[in-house]
């Protein structure tokens, strides 16, 4: 059987110019690294600024009368009090409370939600969002659009230079706006890294020009997907299929802040019983934050045990941490042993090294909240 | 010097090999973070995983190139993985070991070969 083509995004061609190293991802040829690596890549981000190309990721806008509601039917947040202005982060659930994909929902303008999903399976949450749709609600996808993220402490500042209309934004704000000269923008301040920044859509055709002029400024060089990881891991942010999957639902998997207080009031989204009970007794399992104290580091599927080595839990996405140069993982295991301070033992390879429970994120977020 | 299809390089002097991954393979891994060595005294057999090596992305294994016993291990990679990055051919070896038969070493690419090899690649 033959690879399915892969899909390219409309910046394929800049990437392969700067010399990245490309793979498959979500079905789309994409940026690894460049020529710096990830650990250059990495530090760069968290020291000034840091260009992606996500445009595998899915964008949509959903509208009409009862956009809300329809929303709300398939989510656990509180959609209808989104005010204008705003973005939330959200979970589509299943009837089990099981979480299908996460995404942002925003309000650049007055026309309901701009949605932005991952990449990997944006078709079926589309497919999925699509069925569950009243009359009147539509679903419109904005497949003639790519986004970037630009993220890292002088993200702000880069990007007022292009779109002035960014200055005043704050963390989870969302704007439509003109920028790189009259290009119609679609701007949120936030990301995937932990740190101050901004996603932006705009339509393919321009994105080429956009991603030119932002690497022109010396503040900006572009990050692979593979410093992605490693970025999201030290935030403490889930991984879509790897961290959280349809058997997880948002308590387990420490989301339960998507889950709105008048949601929970009403306990009228999917698979409510399972997510309020969890929520008011104790969930089976929970996330699991671990530094590796010594050894190698642990990734997906090493399993984590306790000091007699009875087997408790499984990392679900781990790695080298390039700020804090020691590997951390994060995973399940049950509530109790998920405390920090907490010495325990991951299995890499067939020889045990100790890990000692943190909070998380690992790294601190900076995010620029409004006052 | 001698080198393999999977990007390991051996140096023999008398019966004992040297180790290590070729500067292709270190700039494809990327930076090195974690390296686990074989234990001295470990019987290799040629073509079997002697090594790990890992990016921050990934684990990759490192083959035996031939076969015998190891005699010793680069305990520097321990506290520096990055020497294999900075130094692959050199500085970065992985493990030393006591050859069991000359014709291995003698079958494998010489550097012109190699070289010819990654450019079909």
């Amino acid at each position: 059987m033959s690879e399915p083509e892969l899909k390219r995004t409309p910046l394929h061609g800049a990437h392969l110019a700067a010399g990245a190293r490309m793979a498959g991802f979500a079905g789309y040829d994409m940026p690894i690294q460049y020529p710096d690596g990830v650990m250059k890549e990495h530090a760069w981000t968290r020291a000034s600024a840091g260009l992606f190309d996500v445009s595998h990721m899915g964008q949509a806008r959903l509208a009409g009368e009862g956009w809300a509601a329809a929303f709300e039917a398939v989510t656990p947040g509180d959609f209808a009090a989104l005010k204008p202005g705003r973005q939330k982060y959200s979970v589509l659930l299943n009837d089990e409370g099981g979480i299908l994909d996460d995404l942002m929902a925003a309000r650049p303008d007055g026309e309901g939600l701009f949605i932005v999903v991952n990449g990997a399976c944006k078709d079926e949450d589309f497919r999925f969002l699509e069925a569950s749709l009243p009359a009147g609600v539509r679903l419109t996808r904005l497949e003639d659009r790519a986004l970037l993220a630009l993220q890292g402490p002088q993200a702000a500042a880069v990007l007022a230079a292009h779109a002035p209309g960014c200055a005043d934004m704050a963390f989870m704000d969302s704007a439509a706006m003109t920028g790189f000269g009259g290009v119609d923008l679609i701007v949120s301040r936030s990301g995937y890294t932990g740190e101050d920044g901004f996603e932006i859509s705009l339509p393919a055709a321009e994105a080429a020009r956009a991603w030119d002029l932002l690497l022109a400024d010396d503040r900006v060089r572009p990050i692979g997907l593979g410093a992605r990881d490693s970025l999201r891991l030290e935030a403490g942010l889930p991984l879509y299929g790897h961290d959280v999957d349809p058997s997880v639902s948002p308590v387990e998997a420490d989301l339960a802040f998507a889950i709105s207080p008048s949601r929970r009031r009403r306990g009228d989204f999917p698979g409510a019983a399972r997510i309020l009970g969890e929520l008011s007794g104790a969930p089976s399992r929970a996330r699991i934050a671990l530094k590796v104290l010594e050894g190698a580091p642990a990734r997906e599927g090493a399993v984590i045990v306790d000091g007699a080595g009875a087997e408790v839990g499984v990392v679900t996405s781990g790695g080298f941490s390039p700020t804090l140069g020691h590997p951390i993982a994060i995973g399940f295991a049950p509530p109790a042993l998920c405390a920090p301070g907490q010495r325990l033992g991951v299995v890499v390879r067939g020889r045990t090294w100790p890990v000692e429970t943190v909070a998380l994120p690992f790294v601190p977020h900076r995010y620029v909240r409004r006052p | 010097m001698r080198f393999t299809k999977d990007h390991e390089w051996v140096a023999l002097d008398g019966d004992i090999a040297t180790v290590g991954i070729t500067a292709y393979a270190a700039e494809q891994l990327g930076d090195v973070v974690y390296v686990e060595t074989p234990e001295p005294g470990r019987a290799l057999k040629a073509g079997e995983g002697m090594a790990v090596v890992e990016s921050v992305k990934a684990a990759s294994d490192v083959y035996a190139p031939l076969s015998g016993e190891v005699v010793e291990a680069n305990a520097d990679l321990a506290g520096a993985p990055e020497t294999v990055n900075a130094d692959p051919e050199s500085g970065g070896w992985f493990a030393r070991v006591r050859v069991a038969d000359r014709a291995e070493y003698d079958a494998l690419m010489d550097r012109d070969a190699y070289d010819a090899f990654l450019e079909t690649l």
